[in-house]
């Protein structure tokens, strides 16, 4: 069973004008995908349609086998970090809001969950954080201590929405890195409009610019490039990826 | 002024300052880090409407307000959940439109002015016990709203999206916190009127935001600060013989502008 399964997905804010038309995604066990395209092609719309945020106008949308929003307590959702955001509250509150779902309303966080926390920051290396307020972290911190609140739910799935907008190049490997690690354990989404920020780490690419997505059969990187304007040495610079496939009916490129 | 409180109106003016500041402080908490200012604001004046139309048919004025307060907010909330610009333009448009159908209702149903002047700038000095025991009854049910539902609070405040992929019930959060901002503006609206209650909701928690490691943290400072400026205003209207909303708003602000300055400083 495929871990997230769209077919033929057509969805926005606009029936007229649609953010995301004839959509085909699948994505497996133990994929690591980073879904690139321009501002403005429809990743955000493509993210909201997998969390069940948004309702799609045509096709359909299988998360874990099922509808997105009964399942989507099993995705681990890192969302975009706001740089100048200020809020008071330390790290380990925000972490534990990933045990919001297996916590029930009326209750306080029970040990268990606050170890699950713990444990989650220890691993991304910002435990020593757990007492500052989240707005006086740098960048990077407030990168791992999302993934650590993605964590804590113990998810089968991580989706991160454009997660090294905020951290310098140095950190980006690191960074790749740990996601790597944690691809041992579960499937890696990444969605980002960066291209020169997708690493060799990846082991597939799919780009999106209003009706593409398509995956499965191989197909050759020059017709990637000509289909969807995927920048060249991206797909060129020596990664084994499994490229994904495109629609004829593309107008792009 | 030692014996100000030899007289039943001041006692009863200090017990409503006291229990008004639990619901503001900790309502003006989840305002100030929702970024909802302008919100209160507009239910404020949009409450001036339900007030004038309970003048008009006889209604008791509490309930015409706090009618239009809660319909406002929720009707606000509904617009703010799809769109939020047009939220923007609906703050704005019930903003006005509650003056302007207050005002017309007042007119038609022959109200003296004088009544009018204690919801748009307060009326401490004529506190009544219903009054008090409404602002008492209002701080249980917001205390024991958010002791029990603190984590899906301080979640959906901070993160919306995440907290209703989590599986919280972000619809029956919100329409809480909205009705229960609803109901603070228009207690508040005895200690300030309803012109000044985004002053008396925005003010303690801006300045407790800034002092506090965590959303509690912040609600127990913000109700401190909030009944600290009560008190003070209260006694120095007292004093300079002055009425109690705007300076209770005065000493708030220039609290308010001093922490601006001296922060600024050693940033």
């Amino acid at each position: 069973m495929a871990l997230i399964e769209l077919e033929n997905i057509t969805a926005g804010y606009n029936r007229d004008h649609p953010a995301i038309e004839n959509v085909d995604l699948s994505v497996e066990k133990n994929d690591f995908v980073a879904i690139i395209g321009p501002n403005g092609g429809g990743k955000t719309t493509l993210l909201k349609v997998v969390l069940g945020l948004l309702v799609p106008y045509a096709g359909t949308v299988r998360v874990f086998g099922e509808e997105p929003a009964h399942s989507r307590k099993n995705i681990g959702y890192v969302p975009q970090v706001i740089p100048s955001r200020t809020f008071p509250v330390s790290v380990l509150d925000v972490v534990l809001m990933g045990r919001l779902g297996s916590s029930g309303l009326f209750r306080r966080y029970s040990d268990e969950d606050r170890s699950i926390a713990i444990e989650n920051l220890e691993k991304l290396g910002v435990f020593h954080l757990a007492k500052k307020r989240m707005d006086q972290l740098s960048g990077g911190q407030k990168q791992r201590v999302l993934i650590a609140r993605a964590l804590a739910g113990e998810p089968e799935l991580l989706l991160l929405d454009e997660p090294v907008a905020s951290v310098d190049t140095e950190t980006q490997h690191s960074f790749y890195n740990l996601l790597s690690r944690l691809n041992n354990r579960m499937a890696v989404v990444l969605v980002t409009h960066d291209v020169g920020a997708v690493s060799s780490h990846v082991k597939s690419i799919a780009c999106i610019n209003r009706n593409l997505v398509s995956h499965g059969e191989t197909i050759s990187e020059e017709d990637v490039v000509r289909a969807y304007g995927c920048p060249f040495e991206l797909i060129t610079h020596g990664v084994p990826h499994r490229v994904i496939g495109a629609r004829e009916d593309s107008k792009h490129g | 002024m030692v014996d100000m409180f030899s007289y039943t109106f001041m006692q009863n003016a200090f017990i409503l300052t006291v229990l008004a500041s639990i619901a503001c402080g900790v309502v003006g908490s989840l305002i100030t880090v929702n970024r909802m200012s302008a919100f209160t604001g507009s239910i404020a004046h949009a409450s001036f409407g339900g007030l004038g139309l309970a003048y008009l048919t006889g209604v008791h004025p509490l309930i015409g307000a706090t009618v239009f307060a809660v319909g406002s907010a929720l009707g606000i909330g509904a617009i703010s959940g799809r769109n939020k610009l047009g939220s923007d333009t609906a703050m704005a448009a019930l903003w006005a439109t509650g003056m302007a159908a207050g005002l017309v209702f007042i007119k038609l149903s022959g109200t003296y002015s004088s009544d009018l002047m204690s919801w748009l700038f307060g009326s401490l000095m004529t506190v009544s016990r219903i009054d008090i025991i409404l602002t008492g009854a209002l701080d249980l049910g917001i205390l024991g709203s958010v002791i029990l539902l603190y984590k899906e609070f301080l979640g959906i405040s901070y993160d919306l999206e995440f907290s209703r992929i989590q599986g919280v019930p972000v619809l029956f959060i919100r329409g809480l916190f909205l009705i229960m901002a609803a109901l603070t503006t228009i207690v508040l609206m005895k200690v300030t009127g309803l012109i000044m209650v985004i002053a008396l909701l925005t003010i303690p928690a801006a300045i407790a935001e800034k002092f506090s490691s965590s959303l509690r943290k912040m609600m127990i400072l913000a109700s401190i600060l909030s009944l600290l400026f009560s008190i003070a205003g209260l006694f120095l209207a007292w004093w300079l013989d002055l009425p109690s909303g705007p300076v209770i708003i005065l000493v708030s602000s220039i609290v308010y502008f001093s922490v601006l300055a001296l922060r600024g400083k050693t940033d």
